[in-house]
């Protein structure tokens, strides 16, 4: 099957400062990827020349089997919302109009029933909305268009929880009844964990992680009581890192824990605590590349 | 975290999908020959993706548990809630009368005094056992 993005060897460079660093990865169509990392680590950049908004300064970039750089026939069947996306100077509806007009597979009555719901004024200027209401606007151009490979980079600035809940529950449904490539960055990673078949974790400018998000439920806890007895339990295992406060102790641990090790950690008066995703890429995110595929595979 | 009805992050998604459904069909909430929920309705649920709830009702078609009829959807199979009951028995042993009697011998607690214990604690519930 043609992937629906492949990247390889991908370097962006402005002025010197390289950007992306040899990036490198395929989405599977029909999937929805979240991409995760720091501020500056390049998920911007990553999804603007991914969109054929930029230029690769070395690799290559193809979206559909094709490279997207000024190819009409890509660019209509992919849609990109930007959490800093202008409009010129037009209404609501407008906007969403020229929206339908350029994506072939538009749905009006989603579009519609978005726009409703988002509580969005029709006849306001965009540059007049509150930059939350400016956010659910690129919510419901990224649904409504129902393009085969949908890019969302912090689609969500500004919104309030219910209108990101809202956001979450309208794509899984429509994605359910039409499956389509999802590259969703975000930093509200608990948040949206759930959505997530994979993870590329991007750090610097390289992906430092790229894994089914199921791969990492379970891969870290946090093992917490009395020092000694998080020492007896840990002995052996790979710690990623210990925190200690008078005789007490955390320590983070790699590995799934069985029956027998909860068993054993209650028999300690221990506590486990899985890791959340969020927490796992606050570990993976500035660490040695090298490193990572033990860690995640241990 | 956003609110998946109770899932966790202890283990991957799919597998706790399959949990739940295996729970409810031991217990009875969905009975032998019952449709269950489809993976987009599963998905709508819990607000996880679609193919991470067909990961979990393939596991239980894999294991026999759940059957599809071809453009239907996917049915409890016959002697479903049988065999889930039977593991669960082996469970209960190992997950809780286990530990019960290793923390019980701790405490110098015999095997007659635990069983008058388990009595009044059922007694106290109102005759549980």
């Amino acid at each position: 099957m043609t992937p629906a993005i492949s990247v390889a060897g991908l370097s962006r460079r402005y002025r010197g400062q390289l950007a992306l660093d040899d990036v490198s990865f395929d989405l599977e169509p029909g999937s929805i990827t979240g991409l995760l990392g720091r501020n500056g680590a390049g998920k911007t950049t990553l999804m603007r020349v991914v969109a054929g908004h930029e230029f690769a300064s070395a690799g290559t970039v193809t979206v559909l089997g094709a490279r997207p750089v000024e190819n009409e026939q890509v660019l209509r069947q992919m849609v990109f919302v930007r959490e800093d996306q202008t409009y010129p100077d037009f209404r609501v509806r407008q906007v969403v109009q020229a929206a339908s007009w350029f994506y072939p597979n538009w749905s009006h009555q989603l579009a519609g029933a978005l726009l409703d719901e988002f509580n969005l004024p029709l006849d306001r200027k965009v540059r007049k909305l509150s930059r939350g209401m400016r956010s659910a606007v690129g919510n419901v151009i990224g649904l409504a268009a129902r393009a085969e490979v949908t890019l969302f980079d912090e689609p969500y600035a500004g919104l309030d929880p219910v209108s990101r809940q809202l956001f979450y529950d309208r794509l899984l449904a429509d994605y359910a009844e039409h499956p389509r490539t999802v590259l969703l960055s975000t930093h509200l990673i608990d948040e949206a964990a759930g959505l997530f078949e994979r993870v590329l974790v991007i750090d610097r400018g390289r992906i430092v992680l790229n894994t089914a998000a199921d791969n990492l439920r379970g891969a870290a806890t946090s093992v917490t009581g009395p020092a000694i007895a998080v020492a007896e339990f840990t002995a052996g295992r790979p710690v990623w890192v210990r925190r200690r406060i008078a005789s007490q102790e955390s320590a983070v641990v790699a590995g799934a824990m069985d029956e027998t090790d909860r068993a054993r950690a209650a028999a300690l008066h221990l506590h486990l605590e899985p890791l959340t995703l969020q927490q796992l890429v606050v570990h993976v995110a500035g660490t040695p590349v090298g490193s990572l595929e033990e860690r995640t595979s241990a | 975290m956003q609110e998946m009805a109770g899932l966790d992050e202890g283990a991957p998604l799919f597998v706790q999908i399959a949990e739940r459904l295996a729970d409810e069909i031991a217990d009875g909430g969905l009975v032998e020959g019952e449709q269950v929920p489809s993976t987009n309705e599963l998905a709508a649920y819990y607000r996880i993706n679609p193919a991470t709830a067909a990961k979990g009702i393939n596991m239980l078609t894999d294991d026999g548990l759940l059957e599809k009829r071809r453009g239907i959807g996917m049915f409890v199979a016959a002697g479903a809630r049988d065999r889930l009951l039977a593991e669960r028995r082996r469970r209960f042993a190992e997950r809780y009368v286990e530990p019960l009697v290793a923390e019980a011998s701790r405490l110098g607690i015999g095997a007659d005094e635990l069983a008058a214990m388990i009595r009044e604690s059922s007694y106290v519930r109102g005759g549980a056992l």
